[in-house]
């Protein structure tokens, strides 16, 4: 990801804030059904900034996502930053709730984040399974594999 | 976005349509152009449902609704029995040692090669080989043709071809600089039949077809164009992956060189598939595996292959798969009746009428003769976002490009939802699909 000849953001883009895990944690025990839940990620997508066209290249993309999405990282003054995209709202979304738990934190604390935990009191453990095609697990590990 | 109604998930199935009560134009009652089925297709549908164990589940308490046969078909009882029976009671390797039991297991494995022949209405039993599906079955054809191939040459293929039916040509291109050329699809997402004509003045040596699309579910008129193509010369591949659980086959009315197709698709098991050849272009092929079983003398000097079929299936076969994908074509003939036939015919329509209905869907390739698939897209919302949603809701469907990149590019998609039908679907897995896709309306919209 830090290819000399890949358009990068600006670092000002790289600073918004995003709602913690703990917030989204108690966002996403209080919604009922799946389609709350779902309503919440597509939410959650939505307020996260775009990536301009110039952007959305290969060279940023991940892979393993049926839909596509991109990611830049940077790091300051010892925390990690990332900027992310996807075509697709669900995973737009879900990108949203790796960044509550890896945006704005140390080394450290990304190190010690624990996905598949994560993502099971989220209640969405079969969205990180390898087998599916969301990239969540390769996106995941994009944002750990940043940080080193 | 409006709040919808949130189903019980154990009580979801015939009434789950109640939760668009407030998408009149979704509900479940067909309207006057759609009218579906009678009570005696409905019958033995039930019957034939009945034969597939897999199809009787819940996920998250929806019961599983399968629209996902296009990519591999649920397995009747008998196949399993079929198989479970062989490895309880007659496994050996085949074609080998004077032992009773590996005269049974041969037997029965060669009884598989006549049941094909038969159900593909082939001259002789010595043009069925049996692959492990058919990719490898157009991979053998790819390679076995290479010494027939020369720079320059044209091959020509389906622009709806599955990556299967493409890239062993682009292969045996690379290998002898032959030309590939694809045939185009017309607007309405159908083989231009006169750009066809234009591109075999070219004489290609090769014409690679496909019967049914995977993706769209078009058909093409095979025997028509088979018959063109012969006229220029050329040696004809038909791709039946997506044709032979739906259609009656015959290769002889068809007349092609090749006719390929997987045991998975058509209710047998996954690891086995099939290659008709007409028996003199089949037996020019140079074997693409060589090995075991397919020889007739070897030494270190020189060696000697065997005849057909044997030649092109060196190593020891999916012998348990051949066995099962003999009980499903006993099973395809026996419940694979016209009136089933018609039955999915209408389902198809259904299908697309209620997705119609449904408004702000758009259809790719829908055609009233379509076999087996839908194709579609709900509004400009990703593919992948819809199939999430359905997925949550216990409805298969397969999202993606389907494996045929280059139809996608000239639909001008990155992808669709596919939703595809088998023997085993009936009008209540449509209606709780357009029930589903009707909420996943409602969060997207």
């Amino acid at each position: 990801m830090t290819d000399s000849t890949m358009p990068m953001p600006s670092e000002a883009d790289f600073h918004y804030s995003v709602q913690d895990a703990e917030t989204l944690l108690a966002r996403f025990t209080k919604a009922p059904n799946w389609q709350e839940r779902y309503r919440q990620i597509m939410l959650l997508g939505k307020d996260l900034p775009s990536l301009s066209p110039e952007l959305r290249v290969e060279t940023a993309q991940v892979k393993g996502c049926e839909s596509d999405a991109w990611i830049y990282h940077l790091e300051q003054a010892g925390k990690h930053y990332y900027l992310a995209d996807s075509d697709a709202r669900i995973v737009k979304g879900l990108i949203g709730l790796l960044l509550g738990a890896c945006h704005g934190k140390s080394r450290a604390e990304i190190q010690v984040f624990d996905p598949t935990a994560y993502f099971k009191q989220l209640g969405l453990e079969g969205q990180l399974s390898p087998s599916r095609t969301n990239g969540l697990n390769s996106l995941a590990k994009a944002m750990l594999e940043a940080t080193l | 976005m409006t709040q919808p109604a949130s189903p019980t998930p154990n009580t979801v199935t015939h009434t789950a349509t109640n939760t668009v009560a407030s998408h009149p134009s979704a509900s479940a009652a067909p309207d006057a152009t759609a009218v579906i089925c009678s009570s005696d297709s409905e019958q033995r549908n039930a019957k034939i449902r009945s034969q597939f164990p897999a199809l009787n589940q819940l996920l998250d308490g929806y019961p599983l609704c399968y629209l996902d046969t296009a990519a591999t078909s649920q397995k009747p009882q008998m196949v399993l029995d079929a198989m479970a029976q062989f490895y309880a009671n007659d496994n050996a390797n085949v074609h080998r040692a004077a032992h009773q039991l590996s005269a049974r297991s041969t037997l029965s494995y060669e009884k598989v090669r006549d049941q094909l022949q038969q159900f593909l209405k082939a001259e002789r039993r010595e043009e069925i080989i049996f692959t492990h599906g058919t990719t490898e079955s157009i991979n053998l054809v790819a390679f076995g043709l290479t010494a027939h191939v020369s720079a320059g040459d044209v091959i020509l293929i389906d622009a709806a071809a599955h990556h299967a039916n493409i890239v062993p040509w682009q292969e045996l291109a690379k290998r002898t600089g032959a030309v590939i050329k694809p045939i185009p699809i017309d607007q309405a997402c159908r083989l231009d039949v006169s750009a066809y004509k234009t591109l075999l003045e070219l004489k290609p040596k090769i014409v690679a077809l496909c019967h049914v699309s995977n993706a769209l579910g078009t058909v093409n008129p095979v025997a028509q164009l088979v018959q063109l193509a012969k006229a220029q010369g050329a040696i004809t591949l038909v791709d039946g992956a997506q044709a032979v659980a739906h259609l009656t086959l015959d290769v002889a009315e068809i007349d092609c060189d090749f006719y390929v197709f997987s045991g998975h698709k058509m209710y047998g098991p996954t690891g086995v598939g099939v290659l008709y050849g007409r028996f003199d272009v089949l037996d020019n092929l140079a074997p693409l595996l060589t090995g075991g079983e397919m020889i007739k003398r070897v030494s270190f000097e020189a060696t000697e292959f065997g005849s057909l079929p044997n030649r092109l299936e060196a190593g020891t076969p999916p012998i348990a798969e051949v066995i099962g994908l003999g009980a499903a074509i006993t099973f395809l003939q026996t419940d694979l009746t016209p009136q089933i036939q018609a039955y999915e015919t209408e389902l198809i329509n259904y299908l697309q009428s209620q997705l119609r209905a449904l408004g702000e869907v758009h259809l790719y390739g829908a055609f009233d003769d379509n076999i087996g698939v839908v194709a579609f897209n709900l509004a400009d919302e990703h593919h992948q976002d819809v199939g999430i949603l359905l997925d949550q809701q216990g409805i298969a469907v397969r999202c993606g490009h389907h494996c045929a990149m280059p139809l996608m590019q000239s639909l001008n998609l990155k992808g669709c939802c596919r939703a595809s039908i088998g023997i085993y679907t009936n009008k209540d897995d449509i209606d709780r699909f357009i029930a589903a896709l009707a909420s996943v309306k409602d969060l997207l919209l």
